[in-house]
């Protein structure tokens, strides 16, 4: 089989013997468990995978070129749009990184509340994961339930920011204002009744036979192919490497927070689901560790020429007015360098890149993104499994075709 | 990149017992280009020949994890490529930056791809948006753009809008 160019796309296919036995097989672009648009070429004897070749970009809206052309303080509504399921993470990473480039210092108050809303956004996401994941199984309850929370947490987000999706929240040098009155209150109304949810969902699946059956020993990932692989977070986690960047290179505060990193050495979609699981327990507790402590104090640096003024002080004070004016027309410098800030999203490990060449405008900007390596490794997971137990593997590394997009 | 960085004797010097830095020297100090310690992140530049052998002696000094590959094109400057490797020691907890420098006149290096699997993804965008060609990649074929397509988006020659 080629490609347009006549390149073949899978070669040295499968054993003598069996060739006259093997089709190839196009799953996706729009199979509904590939979850937007990746496209599968899969090579089965009957109903075994002998090859499976992922076909990316289909996408492309050519972030990282459109990043170059804008201001530093531009950029963030953009990196809303490259994993939908959490906007704030990706908002997080680059903030952080910019900061790091300015050598920025950010107020307690707005670090714990990125904390909080980060677990939040993790929880969101893990839900949709969740609900997704079962029905591609073929379990369809658990995905009207875990709708209805995700439900409640982008109303909080709606809330304090204005959208349920695309947030754009954090900025350069804090957040974007002081959250509303009530917002914690209804963070501790949600986080109250949460965990017993999660109880609720571990109990329609985790005794489920079908699904047990339909998880167990499938997707098999060693330790050392995940890591040569590229694969971070649950996935890696489940195959028994204990690494978290919250824990082990802790950026915006979570060094204050008490939390376990779930491990599992099942190494299969199993064993995906159950860190995953674990995870949002421990998503609860960091929120509920940050609501009891969460600091006083203002949520934007004191930066006049970097962060935007209040609007009251914009109306009233001539200094305000001018700074305000500048930041909008011209942006603000950032001296020249380059960072890199790795964060650990709800998919695994998250990096942005920024180069700055002194002007303000970044000189270029790259995104790591965890659904793109880890896409590396489904194969490994496939390989010599049935047709059926693609879908699951693919649920398991919970893939978003947006961030895969450059 | 201010003058008032510390230089590579310097970086050397002070970060002599730094477990990549030791084994780089150790390795073939000569292959060590540059080296700088800037916002709390050490960047090592290797001599183009030499990234495999460099990547191998940092592998085995502890740095398992490849995070990414990915490129900055610093047209119109010669050399104009610089290749950047993010690399991740878990047990040492913290990350480095190993830099390569390619010219634009023969824009192709060898893969690390025998060193770490995962940088068959990052090699094969890093090809696609710019146009670097890496020798021995398994498969060296675009992976976001079309086949048919022509030019390389990310290079800083090519237009943000409008047609080509």
């Amino acid at each position: 089989m080629t490609d347009v160019a006549g390149t073949p796309i899978l070669e040295a296919p499968v054993a003598e013997g069996s060739k006259d036995q093997t089709m190839v097989l196009n799953m996706g672009p729009q199979h509904p468990s590939t979850h937007g648009v990746l496209r599968l070429v899969l090579e089965i004897d009957g109903e075994i995978v002998n090859r499976l070749y992922p076909e990316i970009g289909y996408l492309h809206t050519g972030i990282e070129k459109t990043c170059e052309a804008k201001f530093y303080q531009q950029v963030v509504p953009l990196t809303d749009r490259i994993d939908y399921l959490s906007p704030m993470h990706n908002n997080l990473c680059y903030c952080l990184a910019v900061e790091k480039l300015l050598e920025l210092p950010i107020p307690d108050k707005a670090q714990w509340i990125r904390v909080l809303l980060s677990e939040l956004t993790r929880l969101n996401s893990h839900l949709v994961w969740l609900g997704t994941h079962a029905m591609d199984i073929g379990a369809l309850t658990v995905f009207l339930y875990t709708f209805r929370e995700r439900e409640d947490i982008l109303r909080i987000f709606e809330h304090v920011s204005g959208q349920r999706m695309m947030t754009s929240y954090f900025r350069i040098g804090g957040l974007a204002m002081e959250p509303p009155i009530d917002f914690f209150d209804r963070v501790k109304a949600f986080i109250k009744t949460f965990p017993e949810k999660i109880d609720e969902y571990s109990n329609l699946l985790t005794g489920n036979p079908i699904f047990v059956n339909r998880l167990q020993n499938v997707g098999h990932l060693s330790a050392e192919d995940a890591i040569a692989l590229g694969v971070t977070g649950p996935p890696l986690r489940a195959s028994g490497v204990d690494f978290d960047l919250r824990r082990d290179m802790p950026y915006s505060s979570y060094e204050k927070f008490q939390f376990d990193v779930p491990v599992s050495n099942r190494c299969d979609v199993w064993g995906r689901y159950q860190v995953r699981l674990e995870e949002m327990r421990q998503s609860v507790r960091i929120i509920n560790q940050a609501l009891a402590g969460m600091p006083e104090g203002p949520v934007k640096a004191d930066a006049p020429k970097i962060v935007l003024p209040d609007r009251e002080k914009m109306k009233t004070q001539m200094e305000s007015l001018i700074h305000h004016f500048k930041i909008v027309t011209e942006g603000f410098a950032v001296p020249a360098g380059e960072v890199y800030q790795g964060i650990e999203s709800s998919r695994g490990q998250m990096g942005y890149y920024i180069v700055s060449d002194g002007t303000a405008k970044p000189y270029r900007v790259h995104m790591r993104n965890p659904s793109f390596a880890s896409l590396q490794a489904l194969e490994t997971m496939c390989q010599g499994r049935m047709l059926a137990d693609v879908v699951a593997v693919i649920g398991s590394i919970d893939v978003v075709l947006g961030e895969i997009d450059r | 990149m201010s003058e008032t960085l510390p230089d590579k004797e310097s970086v050397l010097r002070e970060m002599a017992n730094h477990p990549a830095v030791s084994a780089i020297a150790a390795w073939n100090a000569e292959a060590l280009t540059d080296a700088r310690w800037d916002r709390n992140e050490l960047t090592l530049t290797i001599a183009r020949e030499e990234i495999v052998a460099a990547a191998r002696t940092v592998q085995q000094a502890g740095y398992n994890f490849l995070e990414d590959v990915t490129a900055v094109d610093w047209f119109p400057a010669i050399p104009r490529f610089q290749i950047s490797y993010h690399i991740v020691s878990h047990s040492h907890k913290e990350r480095i930056r190993l830099r390569v420098l390619v010219d634009e006149a023969s824009p192709s290096l060898e893969t690390i791809t025998n060193v770490w699997p995962s940088a068959n993804y990052y090699e094969r965008e890093v090809f696609d948006l710019f146009g670097v060609r890496f020798d021995g990649h398994p498969n060296m074929r675009r992976i976001m753009m079309p086949e048919d397509w022509s030019g390389h988006p990310l290079r800083k020659d090519y237009p943000v809008e409008g047609y080509r």
